[in-house]
């Protein structure tokens, strides 16, 4: 069954076209990732499925439902949590709080003026158990403005993962990365895929990184759905081929 | 600043040591002001628009957002508090209450017409709205005195069962009083602060597309925290109008509301206490100088029968402040310990 199915969509920008007539559809499990030629409209087409803006024609299911006109916060609620192009954290206070208002805020604790004692600790283990899936352990104290980049980008990844979500949007996670932290970010989206069967879809520029993690690939360009299938017929498309080597042109 | 791993755990040591400080100077004020030029009243006053600077930095500070009209709801708690004292009962703690209770009110009505509005286009608002509430003040004169003033009320006697305490007469039993309000509405903030909503309000200052994304609803958090801003603002403004047994249109007007800010930027605005020592700072200068800024403008620029407005050296001092340290002076203090 699908996760995500996103149905015809189609966003302009006044007389720009950034996404044109795209439907794809998400199996529970799968790990999904979107490439395509810069400009081709992957950020756009990521911000209609997390909520960003509506779609101008076209709707969007999640887990069998209609979401296409929910605020984020509401998406969020559903079970549906994203990362961003550029890191988005909070940088002056420490990985360890970073990672704890997310938890509370998935626990519902958003508008209390205390937790009890219980509820406390239970934050507290899950966010500690959080920094440790995401490779932060003993991080937690550090301002999380003042860590490395890839850190920055794990302790985002933590904190999306604190939603516990049922399909995590990733948007370029190896953005502006040397080989070293690209190769561990990536070896941490393959361990959670592979043992939480999290459902995640990404956007990647590195083709390495997608050809290693990704079940599917889909390609967008010029805002149009070029091709969609598994890797070894994605490298293999002609199609894609052109698309690629017609911008390297 | 530096980009080396912050001593954090040094930093936290420091502070029951700050805070004991903190807490042991206020709480001996009116025994050593008179020693430094200062009265017991003075201290009140600091300690009235210290909360007042405190309330609106749990706006600005800790949730992002600046207010430039917070004095409306000063003035509001202060007008509740004046006129229920004068028309509905004598009893302090109720008119201060009713003054909470107004600014709160009136802060959530009109928090909820600005909440979408951000950055310069909120500040503009609050401004608006907060010279709407200055008018109603000057204007309407058969109820709030108009641009004389409230007058005709008395803070009265608390009544604590056995014991009644004269607060009217004894400046330093009112200062206690004061300090008792002051210290249950901080340690209130404090808590909050400390809370997971306190958590989500830290979470908006610093990325407000990141916080969203959680899942938090960031009008409705917001709003929250310009409601609870306006009710303890208003508190403080209820004791003004006690200190004085008076109240004053001017203590609604944008001009006002710029004081405030700038007693908190002053102070720090990142630091809870900071807008504290930043009120402190500005309400004794202003004290100082508005008696003796005569003789410092023959003294320094030497050119007699022009008299420098107390406000030129407070301007001058923010100016100084704000360019060499942007935390404030407390953020200068900090910066010294570790």
């Amino acid at each position: 069954m699908s996760v995500l199915e996103v149905r015809g969509v189609t966003k302009s920008f006044g007389s720009l076209v950034a996404v044109r007539d795209v439907s794809i559809a998400v199996e529970r499990g799968e790990l999904r990732a979107v490439i395509g030629p810069n400009g081709a409209g992957k950020t756009t087409f990521f911000n209609l499925i997390s909520g960003f803006f509506p779609p101008s024609v076209g709707s969007i299911v999640f887990d069998g439902r209609d979401i296409t006109r929910l605020a984020p916060h509401r998406r969020v609620a559903l079970g549906m949590a994203r990362t961003f192009q550029i890191t988005e954290i909070f940088p002056e206070l420490t990985v360890a709080e970073n990672v704890r208002i997310s938890t509370e805020v998935a626990a519902g604790y958003r508008l209390r003026p205390w937790l009890g004692r219980a509820a406390a600790a239970r934050v507290q283990g899950r966010v500690e158990s959080l920094l440790s899936l995401a490779g932060l352990g003993g991080k937690g104290d550090r301002l999380v403005g003042e860590l490395a980049h890839g850190d920055q980008r794990a302790a985002e990844i933590a904190m999306a993962l604190a939603l516990e979500p049922r399909l995590l949007l990733l948007d370029e996670p190896t953005a502006g990365m040397g080989e070293q932290e690209t190769y561990e970010i990536a070896q941490l989206i393959r361990r959670l895929h592979r043992d939480t069967k999290l459902t995640i879809v990404l956007i990647e520029h590195d083709m390495r990184v997608v050809f290693h993690l990704a079940d599917r690939i889909t390609v967008l360009d010029q805002g149009r759905l070029l091709a969609e299938g598994a890797p070894d017929a994605i490298a293999a498309n002609e199609a894609v081929q052109a698309a690629y080597l017609g911008k390297a042109a | 600043m530096s980009a080396v791993s912050l001593p954090t755990a040094r930093r936290v040591s420091y502070r029951p040591l700050a805070l004991a400080a903190i807490w042991l100077v206020l709480l001996v004020a009116p025994y050593w002001m008179p020693f430094v030029g200062g009265y017991t009243a003075l201290g009140t006053r600091i300690l009235v628009f210290g909360l007042a600077a405190m309330s609106l930095n749990f706006l600005l500070g800790f949730t992002g957002v600046l207010s430039f009209g917070h004095a409306a709801y000063f003035g509001l708690g202060a007008y509740g508090t004046g006129l229920a004292l004068k028309f509905l009962a004598p009893s302090t703690p109720l008119a201060l209450i009713l003054g909470v209770l107004l600014g709160a009110i009136a802060g959530a009505v009109l928090g909820a017409l600005i909440v979408r509005r951000r950055g310069v286009y909120f500040a503009m608002v609050t401004i608006a709205f907060g010279q709407v509430f200055y008018f109603i003040a000057f204007r309407w004169h058969e109820v709030t005195g108009g641009d004389d003033g409230l007058r005709g009320f008395q803070r009265q006697p608390l009544h604590l069962g056995l014991t009644t305490i004269d607060i009217l007469s004894n400046a330093t039993a009112f200062y206690y009083f004061v300090l008792f309000c002051f210290a249950l509405a901080v340690g209130l903030m404090a808590f909050l602060l400390r809370s997971p909503f306190g958590r989500t309000l830290l979470a908006i200052r610093e990325n407000e597309r990141r916080a969203r994304f959680l899942g938090i609803p960031i009008e409705l958090h917001i709003w929250l925290a310009f409601v609870i801003s306006c009710a303890f603002i208003a508190l403080a403004g209820g004791l003004d109008a006690l200190l004085n047994n008076f109240a004053n249109p001017r203590e609604l007007h944008y001009s006002q509301s710029g004081e405030i800010v700038i007693m908190a930027v002053l102070g720090g605005m990142r630091s809870f206490w900071g807008p504290l020592i930043g009120a402190a700072v500005f309400i004794s200068l202003e004290d100082y100088l508005s008696a003796s800024a005569e003789r410092w403008s023959v003294q320094i620029f030497n050119w007699p029968g022009h008299t420098l407005d107390w406000m030129f050296w407070i301007g001058l001092l923010f100016v100084v402040v704000v360019l060499l340290f942007p935390r404030g002076l407390l953020g200068v203090l900090q910066r010294g310990k570790t």
